[in-house]
């Protein structure tokens, strides 16, 4: 199924929880939704027998710029061989989103990373800690505005 | 007068571990397995709550070897200078991973490379591959208490890699593609080597079955051991080896291929629960040695085929990629590598996210621990074949 009519049918099924797309002239086209409405959505997608994506291949965790952060879901169907991306943005200042844990096993962890290395925080994580960098380490290294620590419990950073 | 000393005989509360999700139970107790055990593959924690003999749950801790690359590519000039880092993730098969940056920064950049480094990057890929599994194979026999087979193994290695060394320099991290082409071409005597490197090598394999495959032992430790049920496999997205152990007859070289793979003439081997349930260790062993000998099917086509051209014209002098995005996989020997390159329109890259194939196979260990013994947990941990230095970037 191509992407076009993938979102005329959630645009059509979610009205307020679909807030736009990009379709034309990139490499993966991707549909935009509402931070709060991503578990029902992604939900839909896997279980509705026209779509069956029962991959999540990617969660990333995006620091937009602007005071925007954001997570991408890069999804495919093995049943029926198609991809969609999924976006949303959240405000930097109250980065919440909710957990798509439950509806793909794997987003545990990718959700963790992209806490810990972003720090979108995922409501209704069964277990949202850090997951690659030490747990009482301070901040979230891949915003664009991280600034190094100088020391870390007493030791310098040698950086 | 000072107060008598009253024991306090109230039951300490129970201690709770970050991961759990629920307070220690009566009866269990807490092994920490790593971060320096041999059989954890690198730095790998693991955090065992065992009843008894019995595991009740796996809690893995890692990012030792931590150190966000991706946050080093958002620096770099341009798209060139991210090959070296790329290199470092799976240090055991960094043709694979630079192999999957290329192809996915050369879609973005819009260029077209020569046949010639296609098949070259397919022959060294195909090649890295069968390194790759040699490693995983051994040290699994070696984690099971076989000895002998891993030895054979390094012995075959090296073989590939003095043809690496003689394309490239290197013998480990090659950083041999380079966008739009290759560091060097290959020697004159090229095509010969790998020639008698595939007549030397396929025996081996059927040696390596009669040796470890169908030994007694070794299908006793590893049959019906941490079973991964297909459902279960493609929820926690598990690829690669690990999917197809459990009989789902998925690889992108043939279901979304990528360079030059649709040209090739190959088979995708599955597990088939032959000594036990379809989805256990030993069908996860036996789709890599199974793999192997399609890798070899693959190079020899590859080399027959291999055209003439020059494998610089093609690597761009400055570069200004256009605005945008993409998601590009392919398939590493551990698995789907998934490379999302952001690019702003300027030289460096805006984001260079990984979705490396061992961490998320990792993910799956404690959905398929639970309720295995604690020496299962070492031939479970060995069958997923993890780099530690892929996990944890």
């Amino acid at each position: 199924m191509i992407q076009q009519e993938i979102h005329e049918i959630l645009a059509a099924t979610f009205p307020e929880a679909i807030l736009g797309a990009t379709l034309e002239g990139v490499h993966d086209p991707s549909v935009q939704v509402a931070p709060d409405h991503i578990v029902e959505v992604a939900r839909f997608l896997r279980d509705d027998d026209r779509f069956q994506f029962d991959t999540l291949m990617c969660l990333s965790g995006m620091d937009f710029t602007g005071g925007k952060l954001g997570v991408v879901y890069h999804l495919h169907s093995i049943a029926k061989s198609h991809k969609l991306t999924l976006k949303i943005e959240v405000p930097v200042e109250d980065p919440r989103c909710q957990s798509v844990e439950s509806v793909w096993k794997t987003a545990n962890w990718h959700e963790r990373e992209a806490y810990d290395l972003i720090g979108v925080v995922f409501d209704g994580h069964p277990d949202l800690r850090r997951i690659l960098l030490p747990y009482d380490w301070d901040g979230h290294p891949l915003r664009k505005d991280y600034q190094v620590p100088e020391f870390y419990n007493g030791m310098k950073v040698p950086y | 007068m000072t107060e008598p000393f009253v024991h306090d005989l109230a039951p300490a509360r129970p201690p709770t571990i970050p991961g759990l999700g629920r307070p220690l139970r009566d009866h269990e107790m807490v092994i920490s397995m790593g971060p320096q055990h041999p059989s954890t593959h690198g730095v790998l924690r693991l955090e065992l709550v065992v009843d008894g003999e019995i595991v009740v749950d796996v809690i893995p801790h890692m990012g030792y070897l931590h150190r966000c690359f991706e946050k080093h590519c958002e620096h770099m000039a341009n798209y060139q200078q991210v090959i070296p880092y790329v290199d470092r993730m799976d240090y055991v098969a960094a043709m694979n991973m630079e192999f999957g940056y290329v192809v996915a920064a050369e879609k973005l950049l819009g260029i077209r490379v020569p046949e010639r480094v296609e098949y070259i990057r397919v022959i060294m890929a195909e090649l890295s591959r069968i390194v790759s599994h040699l490693i995983a194979i051994g040290t699994y026999g070696m984690d099971i208490g076989a000895f002998t087979p891993f030895l054979y193994c390094m012995r075959d290695r090296e073989h590939v890699l003095d043809i690496f060394e003689r394309a490239c320099g290197a013998r480990l991290l090659y950083n041999y593609m380079w966008v739009g082409g290759l560091s060097h071409d290959v020697p004159v005597d090229f095509a010969e080597r790998v020639k008698a490197f595939c007549r030397y090598f396929r025996p081996n394999i059927k040696e390596l079955n009669d040796l470890l495959s169908h030994n007694k032992i070794f299908i006793e430790r590893t049959a019906n051991v941490g079973v991964l049920p297909q459902e279960v496999a493609i929820n926690y997205a598990c690829s690669g080896p690990i999917l197809r152990g459990s009989g789902v007859k998925w690889d992108l070289r043939k279901n979304d291929p990528y360079s030059v793979y649709d040209r090739f003439d190959f088979d995708i081997p599955v597990g088939r629960g032959e000594h036990g349930t379809v989805g256990d260790c030993w069908d996860r062993y036996m789709v890599r040695v199974r793999e192997m000998e399609q890798c070899l099917n693959i190079i020899e086509q590859a080399v027959d085929q291999l055209p003439e051209g020059n494998v610089q014209e093609a690597i761009p002098k400055r570069v200004r990629p256009p605005k945008g995005e993409l998601y590009l996989r392919t398939e590493s020997p551990k698995g789907e590598l998934g490379y999302y390159l952001v690019s702003d329109g300027t030289p460096s890259p805006f984001r260079v996210k990984v979705k490396s194939p061992c961490f998320v196979n990792l993910s799956a260990l404690p959905a398929i621990s639970r309720g295995a013994m604690i020496a299962d947990i070492v031939a479970i941990l060995g069958s997923i074949d993890i780099v530690l230095g892929e996990v944890d970037r």
